[in-house]
């Protein structure tokens, strides 16, 4: 996948096994990996003569912004399919963590 | 008993456990237990819904039925051959029992749906995050155990499941010291260790049915605080209070993870006191746990409130 992000056009399996010189991967294995990417929606592949080429539905930043959107419970959505460490507070609440952790690190240097 | 005196005991069941559900959402103890308390919620929402759904039932079948399922049977018997209004017979009784009949019928589906669907989105949710982490995320010898996501805003979390995962971003590996990272980790493998998923699954079904109730809104917001504060208490047994307490105020000081609008926080933040503050606050100067015999008399409280309109529903009239 980071050599479909690397490069802006999209490739052909030959094309991407090229440019994994440092894994030597076999052609299928390459293959199938590009077309379980495509199945899942990440990249998109078109017919070009006899073989497919294959580009990225999304930019890598995308999909982190999703990750971390999520992640960051700001989707709206409370379907609990995370347990986040952390919440997001109000403004009240951040000063009086501040406090709490002027506290904390002055008990003993940190 | 008789069928009227069961449908009483469950409404009793039902409207005791909402009171309950009430006073246990304003008690201050849970968080000085926070497993028994969770245990305490879970019986109250299991026998509430059970009580409810068998009450109305209850009301349905007719007086003389020797068991809800027989009950049921006789009326969906007569219902398919037409025979639900016997003349001679006054209408009304017979049309108000079927309509509750009809309500708690419904009401036991809905319950069913909701866990369903919520199970399902929950499902779905995780098979996209693991596949995007797959693509994203990468080992940091930092972190060990954990996926790191390259991006600046501070995050940890886990994603539970068969296939579990914790995830810690570039800006948490940057915002915490060794010590509390460690301190974050250990609270994550504990929810993963002891499937606190599955705790909090059925109150988020829950809210998720019936938003406008504001006791399942309660029981939620309760119930996943508990969960949280349980987790600080097992990463607690293996890492220093200052570590964890920092780590959290530290996330908290970050503030506005993320850098979200107002608006955003105010929504998911708590309207009531801050649970972050809450937390640390717990972790710094915490009190002492229920005695064990408080606690043993939480167990049999929990276990006697579920068996109770489960026994009604069971056993024959």
């Amino acid at each position: 996948m980071d050599v479909l992000w690397g490069t802006g056009a999209s490739l052909t399996v030959r094309e991407v096994s090229a440019q994994l010189t440092e894994r030597d991967l076999a052609h299928t294995t390459v293959m199938t990996v590009l077309d379980r990417l495509a199945k899942k929606g990440f990249a998109r592949r078109e017919r070009d003569g006899r073989a497919w080429r294959y580009r990225p539905s999304a930019t890598r930043e995308a999909y982190v912004t999703e990750l971390m959107l999520t992640a960051l419970e700001q989707t709206g959505d409370r379907s609990a399919a995370l347990a986040r460490f952390a919440k997001s507070v109000s403004g009240a609440e951040a000063s009086a963590l501040r406090g709490a952790l002027d506290e904390i690190e002055g008990g003993g240097g940190g | 008993m008789t069928g009227p005196a069961d449908a009483a005991l469950l409404a009793a069941v039902a409207i005791g456990s909402v009171r309950g559900s009430a006073a246990l959402g304003a008690a201050r103890w849970p968080r000085r237990s926070p497993g028994a308390a969770i245990l305490l919620w879970q019986a109250l929402g299991l026998a509430g819904g059970l009580a409810a759904v068998g009450a109305l039932i209850e009301i349905g079948v007719p007086p003389d039925a020797t068991s809800v399922a027989n009950g049921v049977t006789r009326v969906a018997s007569a219902a398919a051959s037409g025979r639900l209004f016997a003349a001679g017979q006054p209408a009304l009784p017979v049309f108000l029992r079927l309509v509750s009949l009809v309500m708690g019928l419904a009401l036991l589906a809905r319950l069913c749906s909701v866990l369903i669907a919520s199970s399902a989105l929950v499902i779905r949710a995780r098979r996209r995050q693991r596949a995007l982490l797959a693509l994203l995320a990468r080992g940091d010898p930092k972190a060990p155990g954990a996926l790191v996501v390259d991006h600046p805003a501070a995050a940890a979390y886990c994603l539970p499941g068969l296939r579990s995962r914790i995830v810690v971003s570039v800006g948490a590996l940057d915002l915490l010291r060794p010590a509390e990272l460690a301190a974050v980790l250990a609270h994550e493998r504990a929810h993963l260790r002891e499937r606190h998923d599955l705790v909090v699954l059925p109150f988020t079904a829950l809210r998720r049915a019936f938003g406008w109730s504001r006791i399942c809104a309660n029981a939620h917001q309760s119930v996943a605080l508990l969960i949280e504060m349980l987790a600080d208490d097992r990463a607690l047994r293996a890492r220093p209070a200052r570590a964890l307490a920092g780590a959290l105020a530290r996330f908290g000081t970050a503030g506005c993870i993320g850098n979200a609008p107002a608006g955003a926080l105010a929504v998911s933040g708590a309207p009531y006191e801050g649970e972050m503050a809450a937390r640390v606050t717990r972790i710094m100067t915490p009190a002492p746990p229920l005695a064990y015999a408080v606690r043993l008399s939480i167990l049999c409280a929990a276990t006697v409130i579920v068996v109770v309109p489960v026994a009604v529903l069971l056993l024959p009239n």
